[in-house]
């Protein structure tokens, strides 16, 4: 009965989003005020029933319902409690309904906190919202139920795949879409204003914290994406460039452009078709990634089931939003107003620097992503990997990298050159000082790459702070000009400081990182890095729905005790999948990471050991960044509108 | 209505049309970044005999073929045959990377419908799998004498693929390294 019930919420879902998507915006053409205020009404409705399907297919989880058969597939009733709830969005169908309902969720987010858009502008945005979400329902309705019955009921589940029972993606696919669904509000914002033809500094404004919150999700879901490829995949990786990775990537790559761009319109009301294009262009690429991981099209890691059927779905519907809306792009772009003029040395220039770099890497990336199917098709035998996307990423992201020092402290509209790199010659000498030491052979590895990063790390840090310094220098006392900083000021400040310590991160990682794969009998050593690993021996332990042989690893450094490490091979009952589980000894500047191999026989085994230097601060300085999104998006100036709303709209009811 | 206005279309439309012809492609066929590069280095313990080692080194020196299986791949049931006949036809010896399996059962297995590989590598945890790029069980590698890998096949395979594609492939390798 429940999953029925879920189905047919589902379907009462679509109803909702097909009114939200016609009747608000025909109603702002033919002039229908109520039907322009639809739109708020059917965006709750539509959220509040897909929220009942989700509960449905949970409730299904929880009780071990095995007539359906989404939850056959992907649990058991050995798992445990948690896992049982991520499971709901663990595979194609579930993570479609997650998908849907943060979608309704940030309609209704719209809905509700816009009280002070236009009602005409408002209308558009829900109706573009909601007609999104028509596609999406109808792919899950037509192709995707997750509330498929069996005609018996299994007596069992297969559980979930064993690579999935991890804290780390039961959150992590659920940020993730917030950012990628997140997108889909500026996309509507840009749609309704080229539909109205009015694209100005207000647009922008009402753009910008819907874009950084979405932002914000993005980024912390990349990085909880990679930390638990790090510790669930076992090799001690954290990045594949695998096109499900690039998915991710890319839309993040132009939401931080957009970001920048959005910046500028709304404060010198320069690129505005440009800004617009990359709104577009973002939730298209959410879409994109969609496509790529769920039709089949490309072999991946992440194998979720994929059927051409599905894809022949999405690839319509692709046509359909990204086709409509360039195409919406193309007829009403021309007429929008060139904006403010700026000169070639000035805060514009370099963020259309920032934007260009970007949108570039983005294109490469996409190339990169996309070259398997071309190559298939030319019958060409190249191939890129790893080595393609890296040499890319290290030949353009300097530039960008030295424009995020001089950018903050260059003036809008017009500069002087000699004044720019007066203000940040101190910088630049330091971080080339760094460079150079950092080049000077005190390590075997030590290389260019490694004076790259140190250097442009150094820079980025010792120009962000040179620039507060300035900001802070002034007439009042320290603490009063500290405290006149306006949020986003401090946002943009914590983010760029997080992309300095990310880098610090990668590269130390790339280049100091050890490895060793070595066959231990009890009691042996291995010595790597100055750490002394002693393999103490394998047990049999018992888990909730797996068996494990668990190694003890003694890790020592100069005679004293650093860590035991407990690395752990399991064997799921379900699926008879045998998994690693890798130990790790966390530390700030270094990591000790130990995965188990096969046994060799009287009690040896073989083992993978890693010493990986500074690799926590890739996710810290991810943490930094969304932190820095964060400040950026509860700017006062958003909340002051807020509370202003608030107070009209409390006041219009007590009139009423 | 400016043309620069419409690039974006454009360069969509472009890749739309990439992404129907992708659909309508078997993506299994993505070639091997390892295609034409030396094979990575292994070392295992052989099914058979765990004390004893097949490594890289072995595979060197002449023309050979690496199969991927495991006991648990229904795929790998289905080209057994396939496998046996072509170890017969003698073309090349056939090394198998037996993948994340059951010691006792692959051993079963081999008892019991034949052993067409000269010496089979036991991967239980799939480390080695990991650095050949496996994707997923079958897939079949082809080594020249140097030891480059010089083609890769992933699924199933057929009589016929054998015949138009494998054998023709081998003997070339075989007089190209002779």
């Amino acid at each position: 009965m429940i999953p029925e019930l879920g189905h047919f919420a589902l379907i009462l879902a679509l109803c909702m989003a097909v009114v939200q998507g016609t009747l608000p915006l025909a109603g702002t053409f033919i002039g229908n005020a109520n039907w322009v205020a639809m739109g708020r009404a059917a965006a709750r409705g539509q959220f509040a029933f897909i929220a009942i399907s989700f509960v449905a297919l949970t409730q299904s989880f929880l009780a071990d319902d095995f007539s359906v058969l989404y939850v056959v597939n992907n649990s058991n009733t050995l798992l445990p409690v948690m896992y049982k709830v991520s499971a709901v969005w663990s595979a194609h169908e579930g993570s479609l309904l997650l998908w849907v309902l943060m979608m309704g969720g940030w309609g209704f987010a719209v809905a509700t906190l816009s009280r002070n858009l236009p009602d005409v502008l408002l209308a558009r945005v829900l109706s573009v919202m909601g007609l999104v979400g028509v596609g999406f329902l109808l792919f899950i309705l037509l192709t995707s139920n997750p509330f498929e019955r069996l005609t018996f009921a299994a007596v069992e589940g297969r559980d979930l795949n064993p690579l999935l029972q991890d804290p780390g993606l039961a959150i992590h696919p659920p940020l993730l879409y917030m950012g990628y669904v997140g997108l889909s509000v500026a996309f509507s914002f840009a749609i309704a204003a080229l539909i109205g033809g009015r694209l100005d500094s207000t647009w922008a404004r009402w753009s910008r914290p819907w874009t950084t919150v979405a932002w914000v999700f993005l980024t912390l879901g990349i990085m909880l994406g990679s930390w638990w490829a790090y510790n669930e995949l076992g090799w001690g990786g954290w990045w594949f460039w695998d096109p499900v990775e690039n998915a991710s990537f890319m839309p993040w790559l132009v939401a931080t452009a957009l970001m920048h761009s959005l910046a500028t319109t709304e404060k010198r009301g320069a690129f505005k078709s440009w800004t617009v294009l990359l709104a577009i262009l973002g939730f298209s690429l959410s879409l994109l990634g969609t496509f790529l991981v769920r039709s089949g099209v490309l072999t991946s890691v992440h194998a979720f089931a994929s059927d051409p059927e599905r894809g022949l779905f999405i690839l319509m519907f692709l046509v359909v939003v990204i086709g409509g809306s360039l195409g919406l792009y193309a007829w009403r772009g021309p007429g929008v107003s060139r904006g403010g003029q700026f000169n070639w040395v000035s805060r514009e220039t370099m963020l259309l620097g920032n934007n260009v770099l970007l949108v570039l890497v983005c294109a490469l990336i996409l190339i990169g992503t996309l070259a398997p199917i071309v190559y298939q098709a030319a019958g060409l035998k190249i191939s890129v990997g790893f080595p393609y996307f890296n040499t890319m990423f290290i030949g353009f992201m300097p530039l960008l990298l030295v424009l995020m020092g001089i950018g903050p402290v260059t003036r809008w509209k017009d500069d002087s050159p000699r004044e720019v790199l007066a203000r940040v010659r101190w910088a630049a000498a330091a971080s080339l000082l760094l460079a150079v030491a950092a080049w000077v052979p005190w390590h075997p590895a030590a290389s260019w790459e490694v004076a790259l990063g140190v250097g442009l790390a150094g820079w980025i840090v010792l120009a962000t702070l040179a620039a507060l310094w300035r900001r802070l220098r002034g007439p009042r006392p320290f603490l009063a000009m500290l405290r006149a900083q306006s949020r986003s000021y401090y946002g943009m400040v914590v983010a760029h400081l997080g992309v300095a310590v990310c880098l610090v991160g990668i590269t130390f990682v790339s280049l100091f990182g050890l490895e060793k794969d070595v066959a231990l009998a009890r009691g042996e050593a291995l010595e790597l890095g100055g750490y002394e690993f002693t393999f103490q021996g394998v047990q049999q332990v018992p888990g909730p729905n797996y068996r494990a042989e668990r190694g003890h690893v003694l890790v020592t450094r100069d005679g004293a005790t650093v860590a035991d490490l407990w690395p752990e091979k399991r064997q799921y009952f379900a699926r008879g999948e045998p998994m690693t589980e890798a130990a790790i000894d966390v530390g700030l500047t270094r990591d000790l990471y130990v995965s188990l191999g096969e046994a060799l026989g009287e009690g040896a085994w073989s083992l993978r050991v890693y010493v990986k230097p500074f690799v926590r601060w890739i996710w810290l300085g991810g943490l930094l960044m969304g932190l820095g999104g964060l400040l950026a998006a509860t700017d006062k100036r958003y909340r002051l509108r807020l509370k202003q709303k608030l107070r009209i709209g409390a006041g219009a009811e007590a009139s009423a | 209505m400016k043309a620069r206005f419409l690039v974006p279309l454009g360069v969509f439309a472009a890749m739309v049309a990439l992404l129907g012809v992708g659909l309508t492609m078997n993506p299994r066929e993505v070639p091997s970044p390892l295609v034409g590069k030396p094979m990575p280095a292994f070392d295992l313990a052989l099914l058979n005999d765990p004390e004893a080692r097949l490594t890289d080194r072995h595979l060197r020196g002449r023309v050979s073929v690496l199969n991927v299986w495991g006991t648990w791949c229904v795929g790998c049931r289905e080209e057994h045959d396939v496998l046996l006949r072509l170890a017969s036809a003698g073309v090349a010896p056939i090394y198998g990377l037996n993948w994340k399996d059951d010691r006792v059962l692959a051993l079963r297995w081999l008892s019991e419908l034949g052993d067409p590989y000269v010496a089979t590598g036991f991967d239980h945890d799939g480390k080695a799998a990991i650095d050949w790029g496996v994707y997923g069980a079958p897939e079949t590698f082809v080594l020249d004498a140097r030891g480059t890998v010089r083609y890769k096949h992933i699924g199933v395979l057929t009589d016929a693929l054998v015949e138009r594609e494998l054998l023709p492939l081998l003997r070339a390798l075989k007089a190209e390294s002779s």
